[in-house]
């Protein structure tokens, strides 16, 4: 079974990134499950939400504890929440930021787990670029596909289109596949940010 | 030559309408009538609700031809018409909670479109009223009231006011004028009875909600009772009908007044009699012969601290001056031009 | 067919298979997504003739229902929590007057304090009102038991509550499995009154009923129920015969055969359960598993004969009765009258606090070796709660509880729960 936690703010679409995941996977023939750690409607509060992939029914039903995979959308978390809690000693990090990962003040933590692993991707930028809004959470779903391997682009892109549908759904899916090869350039050339532009970097 | 004769309608009918073309006659004098509240029932004598509710009912059911089905509070009329294992009742007819007839009477209304929809009816030919005495639609009933009004759900709902919570022993309601003696505003202390600056007007706030139809009328006026039920029923959507009836065990008053006080507070202004159509007064029955509020209260023990010696002429002053407003408010002596419209 | 889809989702499509008549709700949370998901399938014309009215509270929901129902309309409603308590007058008349009313209840706990999150407070509170009460495992189960609630509801004209948990079904992502109309429309005929308002056929319904009538009409209605105990197993079979799975019925044990300890849970929390049990199977425990499916009527002899040879008991409740311990629990306990064997009570998840396989494993872990006190709160923070005691040991103006508590647990936000 993969396990997966998305941790964001309320407004950024923790949630149907989480929803988005698990059609991907039924997409692919698997079973899924996506739930979010339920709150009030709130913009701007922390959100977590979480998605299980496995071959077999999913039955259990307790928040993702030990996660193997991490999606930060929103990088003010990281010092604020404990996100990495549970993380799988070989689990993979994909954190919303243009920094690079070693600017984030994350050594000692990384350090503990797979560090190669752990990459960041400038999705905020993307989505800026391809939507003119700064929703990253279909950007992130691209590049989760290429960093884990564990679903194809192809299943995310159906997953886009089912919950957004017509234009927006075509500039997400193009927004997704640039971070998905981003991510795998990235990944490839062992470069530790990925997707952000030159002058981005500071 | 021949030239029309004017009768005019007297408030007993010893005429029994006979002078009046058919269709202008009481529902009630007609053999075909559906007595829908059949005699048996268990009101007390002089019953102004039962009067009321008799009148009202057959007059919808006139209206809709006999197509009609009944939601009712608790109260009263529910008790009194419902002693199991009788039922007075000869339309169909249902009883839910104190609080609720007017969702009720919404559910049965919403069913019954389906139900036209399926028969591939544009809308169905059976209608609904929904009534209940004033603690049921003034008090708890208010919410239920105002969403079936909001919503414009297709029902008429009557309330039969007579001004407190009489079926539990006469405690007070907002519909409970100031001054009056109930259980639970007891004639003692500086003031007695039911205190002045509170209580609501429905019928007002039912002409807020913009409803097709308000009307108020009175048991003293059976014959404007039925026309408004059956302008009412010639209407769609949300109607509100609004009646006075006394109740002589809760106003301690003869059972053989009942008419009389209801005629009495229409004629001191105490009780608007009018009719309104989306939130503006159409018409208003105007005050054939003025009388002063003491002529009203007198025969009701519920407001007998209010004389003797030394009585009190203060608090009768201030009822006066309510029905002066009310009068110059609604126009209600005929010359003047009404705010309410 | 095979969807990936909110548990919501599920439930609005399934009850707009079952052709209601009339749709009447007010929003809470965590309902708000299943009516709004029937609301566009009516607005849109998918489901015709269909009419939603959008009523002002819950207590006028269940009370457009109970007129709708009169008339001989097929309706539902949904509500949770505060919205259930609101209605509980109306709640009472339904099944008073027997009307066939089909009713989810997406589980939440009841305030004071306000809480959003699942438990099964708000059900539980109607244990005794006359509805008949199915609790959903998974989100396939709950879209399952609305088609065999229409069904049971009118065969029985008693209305039917389906609860399944707010939160962790209605707002999870799963793949389920939609039936199609043909499917549901062979199952689920069209609704037949046992009583209607019908000018053709004037009837008075509510009436008054004395002393010399009203234990008679009460009796009636416990005979009912206890001639669905017969009825909810025999629906579940027909049910299985047209849409190929099981769903419903009176209880589903899970190995329990040999079992020396059982665990007995109602709904979602089953699913974590039953991988728990298989975990301490495959170590070596003989340990089972009885889900209860359908809670009233109470399923006795079912109840007792899952559990009657066991040596010991766990009931895992989302509820409690103040004062006293489990509510589930004691009619677990009416079951097995009479049989000795050791019985735990463990409260858990109240408020929607999650329910781990590590803590389950914990306490059962415990119960196995009789170690456990009868009645346990799972996972509670004794830390705080005799803080709180020795704070109003100490002061009168001790001030709000749930304040002080949370303010007690320092930044809420930051917890991964």
């Amino acid at each position: 079974m993969l396990q997966v936690r998305i941790h964001g703010r309320g407004g950024q679409g923790v949630v149907t990134a989480a929803e988005m995941l698990s059609i991907a996977a039924f997409e692919e023939g698997r079973h899924a499950q996506a739930f979010p750690s339920f709150g009030s409607e709130r913009t701007g509060a922390p959100v977590v939400a979480f998605c299980r992939i496995d071959d077999q029914p999913i039955q259990i039903r307790e928040p993702i504890l030990a996660p193997d995979v991490l999606i930060i959308q929103d990088a003010t978390l990281l010092h604020q929440v404990d996100v990495f809690q549970g993380l799988k000693l070989d689990g993979y990090v994909l954190i919303n930021s243009r920094h690079p990962f070693d600017e984030l003040g994350l050594e000692d933590i990384a350090e503990r787990f797979c560090r190669e692993r752990f990459i960041t991707l400038s999705a905020t930028e993307i989505a800026l670029r391809h939507l003119g809004r700064p929703l990253p959470n279909a950007v992130l779903l691209g590049g989760f596909a290429a960093l884990t391997g564990l679903v194809g682009l192809d299943g995310v892109a159906h997953a886009i289109e089912h919950k957004f549908g017509g234009e927006i759904a075509r500039r997400n899916i193009a927004a997704a596949t640039e971070a998905y090869e981003a991510v795998a350039d990235a990944t490839r050339s062992g470069a530790s940010v990925a997707g952000a532009s030159q002058e981005a970097t500071e | 030559m021949t030239q029309p004769i004017k009768f005019y309608q007297t408030g007993t009918f010893t005429v029994g309408n006979r002078l009046l073309p058919p269709e202008q006659r009481s529902v009630q004098s007609s053999i075909a009538r559906d007595n829908s509240l059949n005699s048996g029932h268990r009101a007390c004598q002089g019953c102004g609700e039962a009067l009321g509710a008799r009148y009202a009912v057959d007059a919808a059911m006139r209206a809709t031809h006999g197509r009609l089905i009944a939601a009712n509070a608790t109260g009263c009329l529910e008790v009194f018409s419902t002693p199991y294992p009788e039922s007075s009742w000869q339309l169909p007819w249902l009883h839910s909670l104190f609080g609720n007839a007017a969702a009720v009477g919404s559910g049965i209304a919403a069913a019954l479109r389906v139900k036209a929809h399926k028969a591939g009816q544009e809308q169905s030919d059976i209608r609904v009223i929904a009534q209940g005495g004033d603690g049921g639609t003034t008090d708890i009933g208010f919410g239920c009231l105002s969403g079936m009004f909001e919503r414009n759900d297709d029902v008429l709902y009557i309330c039969y006011d007579n001004e407190g919570y009489m079926n539990t022993g006469v405690q007070r309601s907002s519909a409970t004028p100031p001054a009056a003696r109930t259980a639970t505003t007891m004639p003692m202390g500086p003031e007695p009875g039911a205190e002045f600056g509170k209580g609501k007007n429905v019928p007002l706030i039912a002409m807020a909600h913009e409803i097709p139809y308000v009307a108020t009328a009175t048991v003293a006026d059976l014959r404007d009772l039925e026309a408004k039920v059956e302008k009412a029923m010639s209407l769609h959507g949300s109607r509100y009908l609004h009646v006075f009836v006394p109740c002589p065990l809760g106003w301690g008053s003869a059972s053989c007044d009942t008419i009389k006080l209801a005629r009495l507070a229409r004629e001191t202004g105490l009780f608007p009699v009018f009719e309104a159509e989306n939130g503006q007064v159409t018409d208003v029955t105007t005050i054939r012969r003025r009388v002063p509020v003491e002529e009203y209260l007198r025969p009701q023990k519920r407001f007998a601290h209010l004389f003797g010696d030394p009585g009190r002429p203060d608090l009768i002053a201030r009822i006066q001056a309510g029905a002066d407003r009310n009068i110059e408010r609604f126009g209600l002596l005929g010359s003047q031009t009404s705010e309410a419209s | 067919m095979k969807k990936q889809i909110e548990g919501s989702r599920a439930v609005a499509e399934s009850v707009a298979l079952c052709r209601p008549d009339v749709i009447c709700a007010y929003p809470i949370s965590p309902q708000t997504h299943i009516v709004e998901g029937l609301g566009e399938l009516v607005k849109s014309g998918e489901l015709s003739p269909c009419e939603f009215l959008n009523v002002e509270s819950e207590f006028a929901a269940m009370s457009v229902a109970i007129g709708s129902s009169a008339t001989g309309g097929r309706t539902y409603t949904a509500t949770a929590s505060q919205g259930l308590l609101f209605m509980v007058e109306a709640v009472y008349n339904a099944s008073g007057l027997g009307l066939p009313i089909v009713m989810t209840v997406a589980n939440r706990a009841i305030g004071a304090p306000i809480n959003i999150w699942n438990d099964h407070s708000d059900s539980m509170s109607q244990r005794d009102c006359g509805w008949i009460q199915l609790f959903a495992e998974s989100n396939q189960e709950a879209l399952d038991l609305h088609i065999q609630a229409f069904r049971l509801a009118e065969e029985m004209s008693m209305p039917v509550m389906v609860c399944m948990d707010g939160f962790i079904l209605t707002h999870a992502y799963e793949q389920v499995d939609m039936p199609d109309q043909a499917q549901v429309d062979a199952f689920l005929p069209p609704y037949e009154p046992r009583q209607v308002l019908d000018p053709d056929d004037p009837v008075s319904i509510g009436a008054m009923v004395g002393p010399e009538a009203f234990m008679e009409v009460r009796y009636l209605a416990h005979a009912k129920q206890l001639m669905a105990l017969a009825r909810i197993p025999e629906i579940a079979a027909e049910f299985e015969q047209i849409f190929g799975r099981n769903a419903g019925g009176l209880v589903r044990p899970h190995r329990v055969e040999d079992a020396e300890t059982i665990v007995v849970a109602l709904g979602s929390v089953i699913g974590t359960l039953q991988e728990v049990v298989d975990t301490m199977r495959d170590q070596g425990e003989k340990i089972g598993l009885l889900s209860i499916r359908a809670f009233r009527p109470f399923p006795l002899a079912e109840v007792r004969a899952a559990l009657g040879g066991a040596k010991r008991v766990v009931v895992l409740e989302k509820s409690f009765s103040v004062g006293l311990g489990g509510v589930v629990s004691t009619d677990v306990r009416l079951a097995l009258s009479g049989i000795q064997l050791h019985g735990y009570t463990v409260v858990a998840g109240l408020g929607g606090r999650a329910i781990t396989q590590d803590s389950l494993l914990r306490v059962l872990g415990e119960a196995i070796e009789d170690k456990l006190e009868a009645l346990t709160f799972l996972d509670l923070d004794w830390d705080i709660v005799n803080r709180h005691l020795a704070r109003e040991a100490e002061t009168r103006r001790s001030g709000p509880i749930a304040e002080n508590l949370l303010r007690d647990l320092g930044v809420v936000g930051a917890k991964v729960y």
